[in-house]
C-alpha cells in the first residue's frame, strides 16, 4: 500500500523524527507521583493520609530517639543526662540499659566465660541446616555460610573463646563453605550429629553421653543387618528393641565408665542458667526439630487407610490444636509430674520443650497434609504401579515432593513457634521479653524501664523472623517456578 | 526417613540426659545422693529473691535456702534454685521439683491441710497493707470506698481485700496484675489509687521509687501474713531439718552468736545452750540425721537471723524495713526459738 | 504355586499377620491400639498413684465452695459469695467476651489492610506492609504489653478530669472519658423501665432488650420477604419495584418506636470519689488486650485477604468488564464470592488462634477463663489437676463449636463443583 502511495502522493516523509520530549506532567519524578500518589481524588486522600500518619509517628517518636542516653548506670542518671543536655522537660530514651544488661537478654544467667559456646553452637547450627533449607542456590548458601562463618568466629574472639575451639569452629565453618560449593548433601553427616553436639555445647558435661546415645542405633543396625536376611520385620522389631535396651539399661553406664577412663568433658552448665533468646532459640530450635518428623508421622497418619490409626491422630491434631500453648505449659509445669511414676522429676526445660514439640506438630502435621494432598494423585498411582511398598512410595516419591511443598508453611509454623517461646514467662522461667524484663526491672538502678527493653527484645524478635519469612517466600517464588 | 530416625535418637537422648532418676527414700537422703538442694525461689522481688546481673541469687530468703544447705551438705553453694509463680510454688513442691519453698509464703490453715504442705516455721510476720500517693489525701484505709485498687493475682492478698472491703462495707474495683514488677509501673502511673501487698513488699517498693516521700503507706493492716518456708507434708524428718535449721539462725541471734564470733565460742562459750547449738557437747544433730556441726554450718552460712535481716532488707538497705514484729522476743517482737534440749 | 486354587483362596496361617497385606494393616491396628492402650493405663494409673500420695483425690467438688476474690469485670452479677464455678463461667463469658469483639474487629481491619496493601498508592501499600511486617513478626505478648503500657503511661488519671482547671477533657460531648484505668462510657438508661425477665441464677435480661432482639429479627425477615416478592414481581413482568424505602421502614421504624416508648437515652458518667460512675468502665485490659489481639490477628489476616484476591485470575474481572458490569458489581459478584472460596478456611483458624490467644490475658490482668478458673481458683484451691482438665476441655469445645460453625458456613460459600 504505502508504495503506491509513495508515486502518487506529492510528499511523504522517509525518515523518523526524533522522539519528542514527553510532556513535563508524563515524565520523571511528576509522572511518578501522579500515577502512584495522586491519580485520582481517593488516592490523593489516600496520600495524605499515608503523610499524616508518618508526620505523626516521626513527631511522637523523634524527640525520644534523638534524646537517647546511651551512657548511664541507672534511669536516674539517665533523665539526669537528659534533663542536662536537652533541657528540664525533655523526654529520651535511656538505652543505657542495653548497653549495660544486653548480655543478660541474649544469654540469660549463663555463665560470662561461657558465651561463646552458645554463639558457636547456634554458628554452626547454620552449617547443619545448610543442607536441609540452603540446597537451592549455590549462591544464597555462598553469602549466608561466609557470613556466619565470619560473624560467629568474631563473636567468639569477642567472647573470648580458647584458641582450640576457636579452631575447632574454623575447620568446621570451613568445611561447610568448602563442600557446599561442591555437593552440600556431603554435610549431612555434620547436621546428624549436629543436634548431639548442640546440646553437648550448650549443657556441657561429658562428650560420652552423646557417644553413646549414637552408638545405641549403630547397634540396632548391626541387629537388622544380621536379622534382615531372615525376616524384615523381625529385624525391625530387633533393632528397636536393642537401641531401646541399650540406652535404657547400658548408655548411662558406659558413659560414666568410658569419662573414668578417658575424660572428654568441658564445663557443665545447668537449665537454670538459661535465659534470654538462648532460652528462646534453644527451645525453638530443639521445638522444630523434634516436631518436624512427629508432624510427618501424623500427617501420613492422617491420610492412612487404617481407621484407628487415622482416628487417634485425629483425635491427637484437633485436640492440641483446640487448646492455647498456654494450657499446655501449664500441665508442662503442673501436671506432668502427675502423670509419671511417682517421685520422678525432670528439667523444666526440657518439659517446656516436650509439650512445645507436641503443640507444634500438630500444626506440622496440618502444613505437611495440605502438602501430601496438593501432590497429584498419579504420583501415588505411580509409586504403586512401580510396585514400591508403602514406606517406598513415602520415601521416594510422595514425601520428598510433598515436604518441598509444605516448606513456607513448615516455616512460617517456626516463626509462630519462636514467637510463642515467650510464654514460657508463665511457668517461671526466663524468656527475653517479660520474665528479663522484670529481673532488671527488680534492680533499684532500671526500676521504671519499660520502652527500651522492648524495643531491643522486640528488634532482634524481627529481625530473625522477618528474615525467616522473606526466606520462606523466596522459596516459595522458586518452587512455584519449579512447577510450571 | 533416615532424619526421622536421626530426630527420634535425639528425643531419646535429650529424654535420657534429663530425665532424673527415679527417687527413692527420704528427702534427706535424696538430697544427699544429689549432693544438692532444690529450693523454690521468687522469679524476683527484690530483697526477698532476685537474680543479680550474672545470675547469682541474692535475699533474705535465699539466704535461708543456703544455711539449709549448708546445714545438710556442708556447702551454701550447693543448691539449686528454681523460681516459681505464685501459680507454680505449690505444686513444684508437692510434686518433688523442690525439696523446701522458701517463697514469702503465707503460712494458712488451708495450705498446711489441704495442699498438704508443711510450714515449718516462720521467717517473717508480715501483714497486708495499703500505699497511697499523698496527693490522694487519703489517711486511712477506712477512706478507700470506690478506689481502684491494684493486687496481685494468686495471693491470699487477693481473699483478704475482698474480706476487708466487704466487713466495712466499702466497693472497689480490683487491677489484677502479674508480677510486683508491672505493680509499680500501675500505681506509677496512677492507673490504681492504691497498691495493696504485704506491707514489706510494699516498703520495698516505696524504697525504691524516685520520690518516697510522696507515697504513704496507711495504717491499716489487714491482714496477718505469716511468711515462712514450708516442705512437702509426710516426711517429718525433713521437716524437722527445716524447721531447727530456721530456729537455730533465730536462736542464734538471740544468744549472740554471729558468723565473725562463731568460731571463738565454739571454743570459749560457757553457756550450754549455745554448746548444744554449735554442738560442742551433746550429739543434737544426730537426731535429725545430720552430724553435730550443722547448726554451726548454717550459722556460719550468712549469719544468724539478725546479719541476715540487716543484709538483705533492713534498715541499712535500699529496701530499710524496721525490725517491729520481727525483733527477738526479748527486744518485744515475735521471735521465739524452742528451747535446744 | 502351581495350585490355583491355592492361590485363589489361600487357607489362612499365622505368618499372613504379617506378610499379607489385607491382614498385616489390621495387626498394626491392634498392636498400635494395644500400645495406646497400655500408655493410656500407665498415665492414669500413675496418677492415681500420685495423687494417693500426695493425699488429694479426684473430685470437682471446689466448683461448689465459696470463690472468695472479686472479679473486676462480670458480665453476670457475681461477688466473692459465690462458687468457683460461677466465677469460671464470668470468666468464660470474658473470654467470649475479649474473642467475639477481637473476631469482628480483626477482620474488618485486616479486610481494609489486605485491600490497602493492593492499592494502587505507592505510600500508602507501603505503610500498609510495613504495618503487617511489624504486627506479624513480633510476639503477640510483646503487643500486649506495649498497648497496655501505651494506655498507662500515656492516658491520664481520672484524678486529670477533676475541677475547674482539669488538665484533662471528657471527648464526645462530654460522653466518654478516656483515663489510664478504663474507658468510660455512657449507659443506656430508660424513663419507662418494663423490669426484667429472670433466667434464675440471677440471670436476667431486660425485657426492653427482648423487645429489640424480637423487633429487628422481625424485621429483617420481613425485609427478605419484601426482597422475594420484588424479585418475584421481577421475573413476572421484568420490571423491579422500588423497595428500598419499603424495607428501610421495616428495619428502622419499629426500633425508632421502641427507643420512644421505652424512653431511652444515653446517661454519661461523671467523676464522683475516686472513678467515674454512673457509666459503663470498660477497664483497660479489655482494651488493650482487645486492641493487640486486633492489631495481631489483623496483620494475618490482611495476608489471607491479599492472598485471596490475589488468586482469583485476572481473566475473571477483564471478562466481568466485558460484560458490561460495573467495577464495584465486578467486586461483589465476580471477585469476592471466589475470592471467599480461598478466604475463608484460613481466616477459620486466625479466628480460632484468636481466641486461644486470648488466654494471654494473664498479662495485663484481664480475668478470663484462664485468670479465674485457670488463675485463682486453681491457687486458692490447689486443684491443679481438676482445674487444667477442665479449662482445657472448656476451650477445647469452644474451638470445636467455632470450627464446626465456620465449616458450614464455609461450605455455604464453597464453589459447587459440578
Amino acid at each position: 500500500m504505502s508504495d503506491t502511495h509513495a508515486q502518487t502522493v506529492a510528499f511523504v516523509r522517509d525518515t523518523m523524527l526524533p522522539a519528542a520530549a514527553p510532556p513535563i506532567r508524563e515524565s520523571g519524578a511528576v509522572r511518578w507521583l501522579r500515577e502512584n500518589l495522586f491519580s485520582g481524588p481517593v488516592n490523593s486522600i489516600l496520600t495524605v493520609l499515608g503523610l499524616l500518619i508518618l508526620w505523626f509517628l516521626v513527631a511522637t517518636f523523634w524527640d525520644w530517639f534523638a534524646h537517647s542516653v546511651w551512657n548511664a548506670s541507672s534511669l536516674t542518671e539517665c533523665r539526669e543526662i537528659i534533663s542536662a543536655t536537652w533541657g528540664p522537660d525533655a523526654r529520651g530514651a535511656c538505652f543505657a540499659v542495653i548497653r549495660e544488661r544486653w548480655n543478660q537478654y541474649l544469654f540469660g544467667f549463663y555463665p560470662q566465660h561461657l558465651y561463646w559456646r552458645p554463639t558457636m553452637t547456634f554458628g554452626l547450627l547454620m552449617v547443619a541446616l545448610a543442607p536441609v533449607l540452603f540446597s537451592a542456590s549455590l549462591t544464597i548458601r555462598r553469602v549466608v555460610l561466609a557470613i556466619t562463618t565470619l560473624v560467629t568466629l568474631w563473636a567468639m574472639v569477642v567472647l573470648g573463646a580458647p584458641a582450640g575451639w576457636l579452631v575447632f569452629a574454623a575447620i568446621v565453618l570451613a568445611t561447610g563453605l568448602i563442600l557446599s560449593e561442591r555437593n552440600i548433601a556431603w554435610m549431612l553427616p555434620f547436621s546428624i550429629v549436629y543436634p548431639l553436639l548442640g546440646v553437648w555445647f550448650l549443657w556441657g558435661g561429658t562428650l560420652w553421653g552423646p557417644i553413646f546415645v549414637l552408638v545405641g542405633p549403630a547397634l540396632g543396625w548391626v541387629a537388622w543387618r544380621l536379622l534382615s536376611r531372615l525376616s524384615p520385620l523381625l529385624a525391625t522389631v530387633a533393632a528397636i528393641v536393642v537401641t531401646l535396651i541399650f540406652w535404657l539399661v547400658l548408655a548411662g553406664d558406659a558413659a560414666r565408665d568410658a569419662e573414668g577412663l578417658l575424660s572428654l568433658s568441658i564445663e557443665s552448665v545447668r537449665s537454670d542458667r538459661f535465659g534470654g533468646f538462648l532460652l528462646s532459640l534453644t527451645i525453638g530450635v530443639a521445638g522444630i526439630a523434634l516436631s518436624l518428623p512427629l508432624g510427618i508421622v501424623l500427617a501420613l497418619a492422617r491420610q492412612s487407610d487404617m481407621f484407628l490409626i487415622k482416628s487417634l491422630s485425629v483425635v491427637f491434631i484437633e485436640f492440641i490444636r483446640g487448646v492455647p500453648l498456654i494450657t499446655l505449659l501449664f500441665v508442662a509445669s503442673l501436671l506432668l509430674n502427675y502423670f509419671l511414676p511417682p517421685g520422678t522429676t525432670f528439667d523444666i526445660i526440657l518439659r517446656v520443650i516436650i509439650m512445645v514439640t507436641l503443640f507444634a506438630a500438630a500444626y506440622m502435621a496440618e502444613v505437611i497434609r495440605g502438602g501430601l494432598a496438593a501432590l497429584p494423585k498419579g504420583q501415588y498411582e505411580a509409586a504403586d504401579a512401580l510396585g514400591l511398598d508403602y514406606w517406598k512410595a513415602q520415601r521416594l516419591i510422595v514425601l520428598p515432593q510433598a515436604l518441598k511443598i509444605s516448606i513456607p508453611g513448615i516455616v512460617s509454623t517456626f516463626i509462630g513457634m519462636f514467637k510463642d517461646t515467650t510464654l514460657v514467662t508463665f511457668v517461671g522461667l526466663y524468656d527475653p521479653l517479660k520474665s528479663m524484663s522484670d529481673a532488671v526491672r527488680a534492680n533499684v538502678e532500671w526500676k521504671g524501664i519499660y520502652w527500651e527493653p522492648f524495643i531491643f527484645v522486640g528488634g532482634i524478635f524481627f529481625l530473625i523472623c522477618f528474615g525467616m519469612s522473606r526466606y520462606s517466600m523466596y522459596l516459595e517464588r522458586r518452587l512455584q517456578r519449579d512447577h510450571r | 526417613m533416615k532424619k526421622s530416625v536421626f530426630l527420634g535418637t535425639v528425643t531419646a537422648a535429650t529424654l535420657l540426659a534429663g530425665m532424673g532418676m527415679a527417687q527413692e527414700g527420704s528427702t534427706l537422703a535424696q538430697v544427699k545422693e544429689r549432693d544438692e538442694l532444690n529450693c523454690g525461689v521468687n522469679t524476683g522481688l527484690v530483697g526477698f529473691a532476685a537474680p543479680d546481673a550474672s545470675g547469682n541469687w541474692t535475699g533474705f530468703d535465699i539466704a535461708y535456702c543456703r544455711a539449709l544447705a549448708a546445714a545438710v551438705l556442708g556447702d551454701p553453694n550447693k543448691i539449686k534454685f528454681v523460681p516459681t509463680t505464685g501459680q507454680t510454688r505449690f505444686t513444684a513442691l508437692s510434686s518433688g521439683e523442690v525439696d523446701v519453698l522458701a517463697r514469702n509464703s503465707t503460712w494458712t490453715y488451708s495450705r498446711d491441710t489441704d495442699l498438704k504442705l508443711d510450714f515449718v516455721g516462720v521467717n517473717y510476720y508480715d501483714g497486708q497493707g495499703f500505699m497511697v500517693n499523698r496527693d490522694l489525701g487519703v489517711t486511712s484505709a477506712k477512706e478507700l470506698d470506690g478506689a481502684t485498687i491494684c493486687i496481685q493475682t494468686g495471693t491470699t492478698t487477693e481473699l483478704n481485700l475482698a474480706d476487708y472491703f466487704r466487713a466495712n462495707n466499702m466497693a472497689y474495683t480490683p487491677v489484677n496484675i502479674d508480677s510486683n514488677a508491672e505493680g509499680e509501673q500501675q500505681y506509677m502511673a496512677g492507673a490504681c489509687d492504691a497498691y495493696t501487698t504485704d506491707a514489706s513488699g510494699l516498703a520495698a517498693t516505696r524504697a525504691a521509687f524516685a520520690d518516697p516521700e510522696n507515697h504513704i503507706i496507711l495504717p491499716e493492716i489487714i491482714s496477718k501474713e505469716p511468711l515462712g518456708p514450708a516442705v512437702r507434708h509426710g516426711d517429718s524428718n525433713w521437716g524437722d531439718i527445716a524447721r531447727w535449721t530456721l530456729n537455730a539462725l533465730v536462736a542464734a541471734e538471740e544468744y549472740g552468736v554471729t558468723s565473725r564470733n562463731i568460731e571463738e565460742l565454739v571454743r570459749s562459750s560457757e553457756n550450754p545452750e549455745v554448746q548444744r547449738l554449735l554442738g560442742t557437747t551433746d550429739e543434737l544433730g544426730a537426731m535429725i540425721g545430720l552430724d553435730a556441726e550443722w547448726a554451726r554450718r548454717a550459722i556460719l552460712a550468712n549469719g544468724n537471723y539478725g546479719e541476715i535481716f540487716a543484709a538483705n532488707i533492713g534498715e541499712q538497705t535500699p529496701i530499710g524495713l524496721a525490725r517491729g514484729l520481727n525483733a527477738q522476743w526479748t527486744q518485744g517482737g515475735l521471735l521465739y526459738a524452742p528451747p535446744f534440749r | 504355586m502351581t495350585d490355583i486354587r491355592a492361590t485363589a483362596t489361600p487357607p489362612f496361617r499365622l505368618s499372613m499377620l504379617v506378610n499379607d497385606r489385607r491382614y498385616r494393616s489390621l495387626t498394626f491396628q491392634v498392636i498400635v491400639f494395644i500400645l495406646v492402650m497400655a500408655a493410656a493405663w500407665w498415665l492414669i494409673d500413675n496418677t492415681i498413684r500420685n495423687l494417693a500420695l500426695m493425699g488429694k483425690s479426684f473430685d470437682f467438688g471446689f466448683l461448689f465452695q465459696r470463690a472468695g476474690y472479686d472479679i473486676s469485670q462480670t458480665p453476670i452479677p457475681y461477688t466473692a459469695d459465690d462458687t468457683h464455678l460461677r466465677a469460671s463461667v464470668v470468666g468464660l463469658l470474658n473470654t467470649l467476651i475479649v474473642a467475639v469483639l477481637g473476631c469482628i474487629a480483626a477482620t474488618v481491619l485486616g479486610v481494609i489492610v489486605g485491600v490497602a496493601r493492593l492499592s494502587r498508592n505507592w505510600l500508602f501499600a507501603r505503610l500498609m506492609t510495613v504495618f503487617v511486617e511489624i504486627f506479624r513478626n513480633m510476639p503477640l505478648l510483646l503487643w500486649i504489653l506495649i498497648v497496655y503500657a501505651v494506655f498507662t503511661e500515656i492516658l491520664p488519671p481520672p484524678n486529670a478530669f477533676r475541677g475547674d482547671e482539669a488538665s484533662a477533657g471528657m471527648i464526645l460531648f462530654d460522653n466518654v472519658a478516656l483515663t489510664n484505668r478504663y474507658t468510660a462510657l455512657p449507659t443506656l438508661a430508660m424513663t419507662n423501665d418494663p423490669g426484667s425477665l429472670d433466667l434464675g441464677a440471677r440471670i436476667t435480661f431486660n425485657w426492653a432488650t427482648i423487645a429489640f432482639v424480637v423487633v429487628l429479627v422481625g424485621g429483617w425477615i420481613v425485609r427478605r420477604m419484601i426482597r422475594a416478592w420484588a424479585q418475584d414481581v421481577q421475573d413476572r413482568t421484568g420490571d423491579r419495584p422500588v423497595t428500598w424505602w419499603k424495607t428501610l421502614a421495616v428495619m428502622t421504624l419499629p426500633s425508632l418506636f421502641l427507643i420512644w416508648f421505652f424512653g431511652l437515652h444515653l446517661e454519661a458518667p461523671s467523676l464522683q470519689g475516686f472513678n467515674f460512675t454512673g457509666g459503663l468502665n470498660v477497664s483497660n485490659s479489655l482494651v488493650a488486650l482487645w486492641l493487640a489481639l486486633t492489631l495481631y490477628t489483623a496483620a494475618f489476616i490482611a495476608e489471607i485477604v491479599r492472598a485471596g484476591i490475589l488468586a482469583v485470575s485476572r481473566g475473571q474481572s477483564e471478562a466481568a468488564f466485558a460484560l458490561g458490569l460495573r467495577p464495584n458489581r465486578t467486586m461483589s459478584l465476580v471477585i469476592l464470592p471466589q475470592a471467599l472460596r480461598v478466604i475463608i478456611p484460613p481466616l477459620i483458624s486466625q479466628y480460632l488462634n484468636l481466641t486461644k490467644n486470648s488466654s494471654l490475658a494473664i498479662a495485663v490482668g484481664y480475668m478470663d477463663l484462664r485468670g479465674t478458673l485457670g488463675g485463682t481458683t486453681l491457687n486458692q484451691t490447689g486443684r491443679e489437676l481438676e482445674a487444667i482438665v477442665l479449662m482445657m476441655l472448656t476451650y477445647l469445645v469452644l474451638s470445636l463449636i467455632i470450627s464446626a460453625g465456620m465449616n458450614v458456613f464455609n461450605a455455604r460459600v464453597k464453589l459447587k463443583e459440578r
